[in-house]
């Protein structure tokens, strides 16, 4: 018998996946894209094509502070998560000499992903309350007479549960990048005259990026996807796009929740394009 | 997508052939086949209650299973799943939405024990012969329906009941005296910039866009011809009003389940805020003074009742008649009205109340002594009187009914403008 040929062989040997990808990635994301061209009545849709979903989208100054707002969002968590993370990655990875006290301390770390992350959000609503514990604390302290108004139901209250929520996924790819930096390349930046700082900036820096960009690529997608975060730390003051599409699924109009998911979907794919371009992740792994 | 493949046409067409396989006459009902029977109930929060359940199981036999979704799921699965449930209980104003897909299934009120005995708001729509018709959903403008297979409301009293009423409430606004310390009359209170960063509104389009136009139609800054179906220019005033109270910092946040606004009231984030009943008593239990004011222009009202599947036949559809008929009978209404609601049929739950607890509740007398729920938390001291009084005064003084507009797709987008504002 002739054996198959390699491209068969292939083939075969991808297809579970392919199949997998198809029914459950593929599929599901060109039947939103076709039915964000249908319309709805208030209790069923209709299959037309239409452009009114997306005339009405971009026709009003709505969607744009709200897509502005979940940019906003996502630049800043980005930021603050990337110091954050690569400040403990750093430590872990550097400064903490042996192996088991490393992974001790990286379990420590991921300790609170145990609980729901709604869980971990709803617990900062009584902390930082007009009536609560940081109020309290900042004014038996003196610093302030009145209770801060802004701790809660604001962008602060916003950013600082995405942070909280989302720092380790920027902990964990950079942490994981600089375990594998071959140790013998600092020492010799550090023979041939380099300062820490020239050593964090020439050496661990460039060789860090894949895992930056891993860790990017996780916070700025969760960001731009989430809704309840937005939806319970603003009080329901602010909304990103997420709220958007949720609102109106609530209110069955699935439509119009679909053509901005496409929206939202093309301007992620786009982020994390321009993100990719900036490092080859396949080439640095 | 599969869920909302039905077109108007084809539910008519199936309706039909439901209603009149249901027509023929029903087999007896044996008490050991009633023991396999289960009726699927869904419904928002407040009457899908497990003693409910229980209760039926000891009295009727049969099982009641039950499932309780928010305002906005319960719309979508009514409209979109008819198989997925056998009993609806919905709002009157969910009513509106979803009777004309021809999910449901009109009632005859001759088999409806107690039908004469049901208060007039969901008959005539007035409380006394006298009283006006309040703006709005009112229950009665969807309550009936020419017969059976009819996709589209009878303007009066016909024999045929869309949802058989259950249970209903007039809606105020909830304020903190303790910390307000003075008194709160008019729905304009809310925009006061007295309490800016305190005050808090509901964010469910439906019911919230009501408390917004009793506070602009109170603020003197817009006159509605109805507020439960305005114009397009009144939605644009009054969530211009709105936007520009929410950008001035009025509000502290916007809730949207019963839990958040219990939280936003007890922690003191908020003094004044749109609430529900059960809220103020969740308050209050928890040892914190909380009113819920009776405003000069009026209450927001609203009501539910249960509704029967299309698809509901022979003797599940006799054991669902048989459920209504002891839902009106007076154990489920005095339960509902020792929790601060109305039953539909007063008459029967007095029996099931003390002297005490209905001059209380419904009568709008002094407690004589302690008024505990059926939970046996108590919510009343003796000498307390209830907030507005008694059920004439307090359902007497409704300015409108929970609605859906027929410009709600514009107003829904309004508000989540406004939201997003």
């Amino acid at each position: 018998m002739k054996a198959m040929s390699d491209t068969t062989k292939g083939w075969l040997l991808a297809s579970p996946l392919t199949l997998i990808l198809v029914v459950f990635l593929i599929a599901p994301i060109v039947m939103i894209a076709v039915v964000s061209f249908w319309t709805a009545t208030e209790w069923s849709i209709v299959p037309a094509f239409s452009l009114e979903n997306y005339q009405f989208l971009f026709g009003s100054d709505v969607t744009y502070r709200v897509f502005f707002n979940t940019f906003k969002y996502a630049a800043i968590t980005w930021a603050i998560t990337l110091v954050i993370g690569f400040t403990v990655a750093w430590y872990l990875a550097f400064h903490i000499r042996s192996l088991p006290v490393q992974i001790a301390l990286f379990l420590l770390c991921t300790i609170p992903f145990w609980t729901s992350n709604i869980i971990r959000m709803i617990s900062w609503i009584p902390f930082l309350g007009r009536n609560g514990l940081a109020n309290n604390m900042l004014i038996s302290m003196g610093v302030v007479d009145e209770p801060v108004e802004w701790l809660l139901y604001s962008d602060f209250s916003v950013i600082l549960a995405f942070v909280h929520l989302y720092t380790l996924f920027m902990v964990v790819p950079i942490f994981n990048t600089m375990m594998r930096i071959d140790r013998s390349l600092l020492e010799a930046a550090r023979d041939a005259g380099a300062s820490g700082f020239q050593i964090l900036t020439n050496v661990v820096l460039p060789l860090t990026k894949p895992g930056i960009m891993i860790g990017s690529i996780f916070v700025i997608t969760l960001v731009m996807g989430d809704f309840i975060t937005v939806r319970f730390m603003s009080g329901s003051q602010s909304a990103n796009v997420g709220r958007l599409i949720s609102n109106d699924i609530a209110l069955l109009q699935y439509p119009s929740a679909a053509a901005t998911a496409v929206v939202l979907l093309v301007t992620v794919l786009i982020t994390i394009g321009i993100l990719l371009r900036l490092v080859d992740i396949r080439k640095e792994l | 997508m599969s869920k909302m493949r039905y077109s108007r046409r084809s539910l008519l067409k199936t309706g039909g052939a439901a209603l009149a396989a249901t027509a023929l006459p029903a087999p007896m009902i044996w008490a050991q086949e009633i023991k396999d029977i289960t009726l699927r109930q869904f419904g928002t929060g407040v009457s899908n209650l497990n003693e409910v359940g229980q209760k039926v199981k000891e009295d009727l036999g049969f099982t009641l299973e039950m499932t309780a979704l928010d305002s906005d799921a319960v719309t979508q699965r009514a409209a979109t799943q008819p198989d997925s449930f056998d009993i609806a209980d919905i709002e009157y104003w969910i009513c509106k939405k979803v009777w004309p897909t021809g999910n449901l299934q009109a009632m005859d009120v001759s088999k409806i024990k107690n039908y004469d005995e049901i208060v007039g708001i969901f008959k005539s729509g007035k409380l006394t012969p006298d009283s006006t018709i309040a703006q709005g959903t009112a229950p009665h403008t969807v309550g009936f329906v020419e017969g059976p297979g009819s996709t589209s409301f009878a303007s009066e009293e016909t024999g045929f009941m869309t949802l058989i009423p259950t249970i209903y409430n007039a809606d105020t606004l909830g304020i903190r005296p303790d910390l307000i310390g003075r008194p709160i009359d008019s729905w304009a209170e809310l925009l006061n910039p007295e309490f800016k960063g305190k005050a808090s509104l509901l964010d469910i389009s439906s019911i919230g866009i009501m408390d917004a136009a009793m506070v602009c139609e109170a603020m003197g800054e817009i006159t509605y011809g109805d507020k439960g179906n305005m114009t397009r220019e009144e939605i644009d005033k009054t969530m211009a009003i709105m936007t520009d109270a929410k950008r001035a910092g009025q509000f502290r946040a916007f809730w949207k389940t019963f839990d958040e606004s219990v939280n936003l009231m007890a922690s003191g984030e908020v003094v004044i805020q749109s609430m529900w009943s059960p809220a103020i008593t969740a308050v209050k239990t928890r040892g914190i003074d909380c009113v819920y004011q009776p405003l000069k222009e009026g209450y927001r009202s609203w009501g539910g009742g249960l509704g029967l599947s299309k698809s509901l036949s022979g003797m599940e559809l006799d054991a669902a008649y048989d459920y209504i008929n002891w839902y009106l009978s007076g154990w489920v209404g005095g339960f509902l009205m020792r929790q601060g609601y109305y039953s539909a049929v007063p008459s029967t739950s007095k029996e099931f109340m003390s002297a005490d607890e209905w001059g209380y509740w419904f009568e709008g007398k002094a407690a004589a002594g302690d008024i505990t729920n059926p939970y046996g938390d108590v919510l009343a001291k003796a000498g307390d009187v209830r907030d507005g009084g008694s059920f004439t005064d307090r359902m007497g003084a409704v300015a409108c009914w929970n609605s859906v507009m027929d410009e709600n797709q514009y107003m829904v987008r309004k508000w989540n403008e406004f939201i997003a504002a």
